[in-house]
């Protein structure tokens, strides 16, 4: 019993931090109908900054924040310069355009930093628990609480503000907000800003959690955040969330538990084509 | 010299692949970001039945043929119940689950791959590297006239209007479900047989030759030179395709510089060299220009 609820303990930290990805990806989606895979490009370089900030300051705090601003406006700079001038063209030519941005920052970074994994051990400032002699790390705790605090302060923002009403217009009907008054270069940045920093902060806490980062870390998160939101519903910040979650107890539970003899990597894909066929919107995807 | 014809081997062999994905995503309209599950089921196919069942290249292909457009039909299937955004993402699976397959099945040879493939064997000589090249080029040919038969033909014009506006062409009785799919696994098929000339060049397959790179850099060719046009695929491919070879001095760079220029090239040329509006054809107005 102690196996199963700790695999179910670890396997909700794995869905957050695939929540915490494929969220960006979701509201970028819904804004402007771009698959972007150099986000998952984003979210390493934002655990690359982080270590290397880190190491130079000791400061995780700080080392979190100056990565989650420059990702953020790296997003922006993806955006403006790629993806806005390609927006006329059919939804292939950004797709691939964000496939060679991703591949470019890989090779970029590998270049930079090193082909090597690196490794640094450090515990987040979070309080630790032990329940029956079963022991809660507080690395699981931090990456828990952030999350949750991440979902909150967003939930927040896109239901109280103004400013968060006005981005969930744009992602109805970008045409009929601007009309509206709503500017809409504004809110596209600032879904790219938030998208890109809340990938960055995921991969840190990843970085945390598993003690390393490496060039390659944002391959298989690319892709399996892709089929989440497929399976949230494309552009449903909501749905790739709770696909998220469910994703991470799932593969931890069924091939750390049970032992299923599948391949983790491509639970994702399975599960995506299973809903596909039952519900090709998506599990909160809109018809149509 | 002989450097030079393994890679030009290597070229020809993915253009005739890139031309089963031109047909699937140039005429049909389908984005396919899978294509590589397909070259490797082909190579897959080759492999065992040459290795395990004892049988000749030219005794394997039909048993190929037959392989592929059966897969081909099993994953266009539920292809068709999606489009755009969602199909891109799903073929992705695809090739996810298939590579998945070849790595974890034994029967596959896992990560260790299949080797042992033997050579063609073409009245009762062997292919050495010069003539197995002449052998791909020969195949390479067919496929493009296979291409050309088809954008001419009922099938491929039905493809195309589908392609412009799926509602259109149905409201005048043409099925998608029908066209595309015929699409797919015209372009399946295609694809298996450049896996099985590349399972005999290679004499080794391992899973990771067919993973999602190689179905992005299949794509990028035909996105290169141009999609649904007779010669952009054979375009993207040279081009492409030699682009890391004469970049081996720089060997550190060379795969930044093909992702830079790749998202340069997308980024300012997203017709493809060979599309409609191409800097190129620009200089060479003709009657070709705008023909598709």
């Amino acid at each position: 019993m102690y196996l199963l609820t700790e695999q179910i303990l670890n396997g909700l930290a794995t869905g957050s931090t695939y929540a915490l990805i494929s969220l960006g990806l979701a509201l970028v989606y819904g804004i402007l109908g771009v698959l972007h895979v150099a986000h998952a490009g984003i979210y390493m370089a934002g655990a690359y900054i982080g270590v290397g900030i880190y190491t130079v300051t000791g400061n995780i705090f700080l080392a979190a924040l100056i990565s989650m601003i420059t990702c953020g406006c790296l997003g922006i700079a993806i955006e403006r310069l790629v993806y806005f001038p390609l927006l006329k063209f059919p939804p292939y030519v950004p797709l691939i355009s964000s496939i060679a941005i991703f591949t470019g920052m890989e090779e970029l970074v590998r270049l930079v930093a090193g082909p090597t994994v690196q490794t640094y051990s450090l515990t987040l400032p979070f309080p630790h628990f032990e329940l029956k002699g079963m022991v809660i790390s507080s690395n699981l705790v931090g990456i828990y609480v952030i999350t949750a605090a991440v979902f909150l302060m967003l939930w927040y923002f896109s239901t109280r503000t103004e400013t968060g009403l006005a981005m969930r217009a744009a992602s109805q009907d970008m045409a009929v907000a601007s009309s509206l008054g709503i500017n809409s270069q504004r809110i596209v940045d600032l879904s790219f800003f938030i998208s890109s920093a809340i990938a960055a902060l995921a991969g840190i806490l990843v970085g945390i959690y598993y003690n390393t980062v490496s060039p390659g870390m944002g391959a298989v998160p690319a892709y399996k955040a892709l089929a989440l939101i497929v399976v949230g519903g494309l552009g449903s910040v909501p749905g790739a969330v709770v696909a998220s979650l469910a994703l991470g107890v799932a593969e931890t539970v069924l091939i750390g538990y049970a032992h299923v003899p599948l391949p983790r990597d491509a639970l994702a894909f399975i599960a995506m084509i299973i809903v596909l066929m039952w519900r090709p919107q998506g599990l909160f995807g809109r018809k149509g | 010299m002989s450097y030079a014809i393994t890679i030009a081997t290597f070229i020809t062999i993915q253009a005739i692949v890139a031309y089963g994905l031109n047909i699937i995503v140039g005429y049909a309209g389908q984005i396919s970001l899978g294509h590589a599950a397909f070259f490797g089921i082909g190579a897959y196919s080759a492999a065992l039945l040459t290795t395990k069942a004892g049988l000749s290249f030219w005794g394997a292909l039909p048993c190929i043929i037959i392989i592929c457009a059966v897969v081909g039909i099993l994953c266009g299937l539920p292809s068709l119940r999606v489009r755009n955004d969602f199909l891109a993402i799903t073929t992705i699976g695809i090739n996810f689950i298939v590579e998945a397959i070849f790595l974890y099945i034994p029967f596959f040879g896992g990560a260790l791959g299949l080797g042992g493939i033997p050579r063609v064997i073409f009245l009762g000589v062997k292919l050495k590297s010069g003539s197995y090249l002449l052998l791909c080029i020969f195949i390479l040919g067919l496929v493009i006239l296979i291409n050309r038969w088809f954008s001419k033909r009922w099938m491929g014009l039905a493809c195309i209007a589908l392609r412009e506006d799926e509602i259109a062409a149905s409201s005048m009785g043409i099925s998608p479900i029908r066209f595309k799919l015929i699409a797919f696994v015209m372009g399946t098929v295609i694809a298996g047989i450049g896996g099985s000339l590349y399972a005999h060049q290679m004499h080794f397959i391992a899973p990771s030759d067919f993973g999602f790179p190689v179905s992005v850099m299949l794509l990028s060719f035909v996105v290169l030179g141009g999609m649904g046009t007779l010669w952009g695929p054979l375009l993207g491919a040279i081009i492409l395709g030699s682009l890391p070879e004469l970049a081996r001095p720089l060997a550190d760079y060379r795969m930044l510089l093909y992702s830079v220029l790749l998202l340069l090239m997308i980024r300012f040329q997203p017709q493809g060299l060979l599309g409609k509006g191409s800097l190129l054809l620009s200089f060479f107005p003709s009657k070709e220009r705008g023909d598709r």
